[in-house]
């Protein structure tokens, strides 16, 4: 890492999107045997960055030179001619062939009868031993390895072609504690041979475990680029969001001092033996006006599952509802709004924003669903709720006749939260609000449904981030196994290791509180499980 | 300055969708003009004082098709087809002329009335089975259609017995046939329909709804609207505009033809929603585009007939100029031509002055 020259310079990139300035000036540099770690916040520009180094999309100004040699990349073969190749997020792997084929797709060893099978299950695994994972029976369907495993085989693809770039976007997403260990260790025997190595990721751990350098790109311009050790992670958060972290840490966090007799005072929303087979078990909840009642527990525990009831996502088997006294029979989410009941999904993509639409056109969709197709919403009144949402809840960019995927996740999120809002919810039900979105929109929401439970909005805050719903919430519903299994009033002693220890204890499984106690650890991990 | 927005108006022009349509059009008339100059001529019957040529001709022959095409576009947006529209004209047909041969004094406009009322309600309930079979059963929309396109012509023979069914009727001949301050009825009858039902989808938040369930069903549902009644209204309103179709279809010569009327033109409709750009994946729908498709294949049904090319070559004749559209309205073939004609030396510099026309998806 010494001042030689570097394997990848970006001088100056600009890129632009109708309506959205993407990338402005930006400079980049990568050296030969390094791990570079590009930061920002969701939308600052890492995605569009690494898209036009791997071609994908093509510059609007600047240069790229590789190896000292200027370059224009028209697409991912230009890239791969230049020694560039990247493993996405998800895996591009195709599960039903053997992990040597997998390796090997496109690059078979060929002989004078076609493919020579024996040869090219031979590269393999000489490409698998590169890596430090001679182990592998390169003949074994790939459907055999873990997710972990795999993303290794899909590095190892990467590097078939000699690569002297790779490009890891958000690999460690979807392993656990061991699988990113796994990673790590392959991650820095290519660095030790000399690979360039250009590594995206959301957990501030991994950044400061793996990565020698970094560069923070805030809004689609160059913060800086920094050595990591000589940078704490108070100023990388800080440069990254523009602002001092100590201002986001206050926001939203008096909340759990206030406190009621829940004896006396009559609950909004009751819940009476709520349950559906194979999903949550009979339960028991009340819900006071202007609570915020968390829901915590592991993936899978429930929570999602109980929720859903509530809305009339999902149909319960059992059990009744309760709203101000009246029973409640909620057959679809259409009957949960008109009764001010209001569910933002945990799966952003599929069950919350229709992509082709407007940020207006999505803003309004739950009023006028409410309303019914015959009475629409007056322009007058549509400009309104658009107005209001998108300056309250600070949505960038400020245009509302954006397609919506055209928005960074924590925008999108904020859009939704907007569309919720503008029914007049008296219940509002957030699952995995801030899960994949950056600092600053995460302090923001936060900072909003403390808010909401000022102004009398009951709210449930659904969360695997256990430090934000001790935060948050007055009261906190421990579930696990389909099950609820406590209920802890929130106070100013009370911890997010109390909750752990709550389940861990529950069935005493040693096993449960070990990944009870990852789920505390990995706070800003990004869980992607659709 | 000025030069510079209008260039940039005409790269807009080429974007719209159905810009090619429009072009095609305009290529199959100068191809009649080519093999005869006076094809475009209109003259005025000295008697009656009607417009009558070629392009009158055109524009009677499209009011069915733009009928059923505007249906069309509203199931297709919301995700489905519907494939019974050509055997729904059948049925229409079949009811208004038995209804008619039946009735006794059929040149009161009264009678007439009525059989273009009964042909409607006998659409519609069709409609509503297809609406039901997708929206409250469940079943995918290509199969429910599918069972009404091969049980409509059946419908249709029960009703006529198995004949070809003739009656006579003015006013009912007038819808088809006659002429409006020197313009024919059906053209007119099919604007205001056009315009009626484009009024109420997008004044209304019909066309949202549609658009919103066509894209993301579920994302729609967890909102808080709900299908089952927009859709059976989207099949119903497929439904009743097949029934204008088959009746202005079957007015021209007051027969309806079991086996012939509406023979295929779902397959017409279908080409005339997608080449007005909406897509058969559902979302985004567009009439103005519908109209312009509709226009097309009016038009090239009658180009085919004009140019005498001979009835076996026909349909290869249609899918020639249907392939060549829509290589043209492909975002990747128009990419391959301008990326031709521009040197690549001088590549970055103009783009860096010209207007993006990727979106990040």
């Amino acid at each position: 890492m010494s001042e030689t020259l570097p394997l990848v310079e970006m001088r100056d990139i600009s890129i632009a999107f109708p309506g959205v300035k993407a990338l402005d000036g930006v400079d980049f540099r990568l050296f030969q045997g390094e791990v570079h770690a590009l930061m920002g916040e969701n939308g600052a520009g890492k995605s569009t960055l690494i898209k036009a180094l791997t071609g994908v999309y093509k510059i609007d100004s600047g240069a790229i030179i590789v190896s000292g040699q200027e370059r224009q990349l028209h697409g991912t073969a230009d890239a791969q001619n230049a020694g560039i190749s990247t493993v996405y997020q998800e895996v591009n792997l195709v599960t039903n062939l053997t992990i040597g084929e997998n390796v090997m797709l496109g690059h078979e060893v060929r002989g004078l009868f076609g493919i020579n099978w024996k040869a090219t299950h031979q590269s393999a695994t000489e490409a698998l031993k590169r890596l430090g994972l001679d182990t592998l029976d390169t003949h074994k369907p790939l459907s055999t390895l873990s997710i972990g495993m795999q993303q290794l085989v899909a590095i190892s693809r990467a590097m078939v072609i000699k690569a002297k770039v790779l490009i890891l976007d958000e690999p460690t997403s979807s392993l656990d504690a061991n699988e990113v260990e796994g990673l790590f260790r392959v991650v820095r025997t290519l660095r030790d041979q000399g690979v360039a190595i250009l590594f995206v990721s959301h957990f501030l751990d991994q950044i400061y475990a793996i990565s020698d350098r970094l560069t923070i790109l805030r809004n689609g311009k160059y913060e800086g680029e920094y050595l990591t050790k000589s940078l704490d992670r108070h100023d990388l958060i800080s440069k990254m969001i523009g602002k001092d972290l100590d201002t986001l840490t206050s926001l939203g966090g008096n909340r759990r001092h206030t406190r009621r007799d829940a004896a006396t005072e009559k609950p909004l929303v009751s819940l009476t033996g709520l349950g559906k087979r194979g999903a949550i078990e009979a339960t028991d909840l009340d819900i006071h006006r202007g609570e915020v009642v968390g829901f915590a527990g592991l993936l899978g525990a429930g929570r999602t599952e109980l929720a859903r009831l509530l809305y009339g996502a999902d149909r319960a088997d059992r059990g009744t509802i309760t709203l101000h006294d009246k029973k409640l029979d909620v057959k679809s989410p259409a009957d949960a709004l008109d009764a001010h009941i209001a569910f933002s999904t945990e799966n952003r993509r599929d069950e919350g924003i229709i992509a082709e639409l407007t940020v207006r056109e999505n803003l309004i969709l739950a009023v006028q669903a409410k309303r019914g197709w015959a009475r629409p919403v007056s322009r007058k009144e549509r400009d309104e709720i658009v107005d209001r949402y998108m300056t309250e809840l600070n949505v960038r960019p400020s245009d509302p006749g954006l397609l919506i995927k055209n928005l960074s996740g924590g925008n999108q999120q904020k859009v939704l939260l907007g569309r919720w809002l503008a029914t007049n919810p008296e219940l509002l039900i957030l699952d995995e609000p801030t899960r994949g979105i950056d600092v600053g929109a995460k302090a923001e929401i936060q900072e909003t449904v403390a808010q909401l439970a000022e102004d009398g909005v009951s709210v449930i805050f659904i969360s695997s981030e256990l430090e934000e719903v001790v935060r948050l919430s007055e009261r906190i519903i421990v579930l696990k196994d389909h099950k609820k299994i406590g209920e802890i009033v929130n106070g100013p002693d009370v911890t997010a290791q109390q909750v752990v220890d709550l389940i861990a204890a529950h069935g005493v499984d040693s096993e449960a509180a070990a990944s009870a106690q990852h789920v505390v650890e990995n706070e800003t991990r990004m869980k992607d499980h659709s | 300055m000025s030069t510079q927005s209008n260039t940039a108006r005409v790269r807009e022009l080429i974007r719209t969708p159905f810009f090619w349509g429009i072009v095609a059009i305009l290529a199959l008339l100068a191809l009649n003009v080519i093999k005869d100059p006076s094809y475009l001529a209109l003259t005025i019957n000295e008697t009656n004082g009607n417009v009558v040529g070629n392009l009158v001709d055109i524009l009677r022959a499209s009011a069915p098709i733009l009928m059923i095409a505007v249906g069309m576009s509203l199931v297709i947006a919301t995700g489905g087809i519907d494939l019974s529209v050509g055997s729904v004209m059948a049925v229409s047909g079949a009811v208004s002329m038995e209804f008619l041969k039946g009735a006794s004094n059929t040149n009161s406009v009264g009678v007439a009335m009525a059989a273009v009322g009964l042909a409607l309600i006998v659409s519609a309930l069709l409609g509503a089975v297809n609406g039901v079979l997708v929206a409250y059963i469940g079943l995918q929309p290509f199969i429910s259609t599918l069972i009404m396109m091969l049980a409509g012509r059946g419908i249709a023979k029960v009703i006529t017995s198995g004949q070809n069914t003739s009656a006579s009727s003015d006013p009912f001949r007038w819808i088809a046939n006659g002429y409006l301050i020197g313009l024919p009825v059906v053209f007119f009858l099919a604007i205001a329909l056009v315009v009626v039902v484009g009024l109420i989808v997008r004044r209304s938040a019909l066309g949202l709804m549609i658009e919103a369930i066509g894209i993301n069903p579920k994302a729609s549902r967890m909102a808080g609207i709900k299908p089952t009644g927009l859709l059976l209204t989207v099949y119903i309103a497929s439904g009743v505009l097949a029934g204008v179709a088959g009746v202005m279809s079957v007015g021209t010569v007051m027969t309806v033809d079991i086996s012939r009327t509406g023979y295929q033109l779902e397959l017409d409709a279908i080409l005339a929603v997608v080449i007005g750009g909406t897509s058969l994946a559902g979302g985004k729908f567009s009439f103005s585009g519908a109209v312009v498709g509709a226009l097309l294949i009016a038009t090239l049904d009658k180009t085919v007939l004009f140019l005498g090319v001979s009835s076996s070559a026909t349909p290869a004749f249609k899918a020639i100029v249907i392939v060549v559209l829509c290589l043209l309205q492909s975002q990747r073939v128009r990419s391959w031509f301008i990326q031709r004609r521009r040197p690549p030396t001088t590549l970055s510099e103009s783009k860096a002055q010209q207007p993006r026309e990727e979106v990040p998806v």
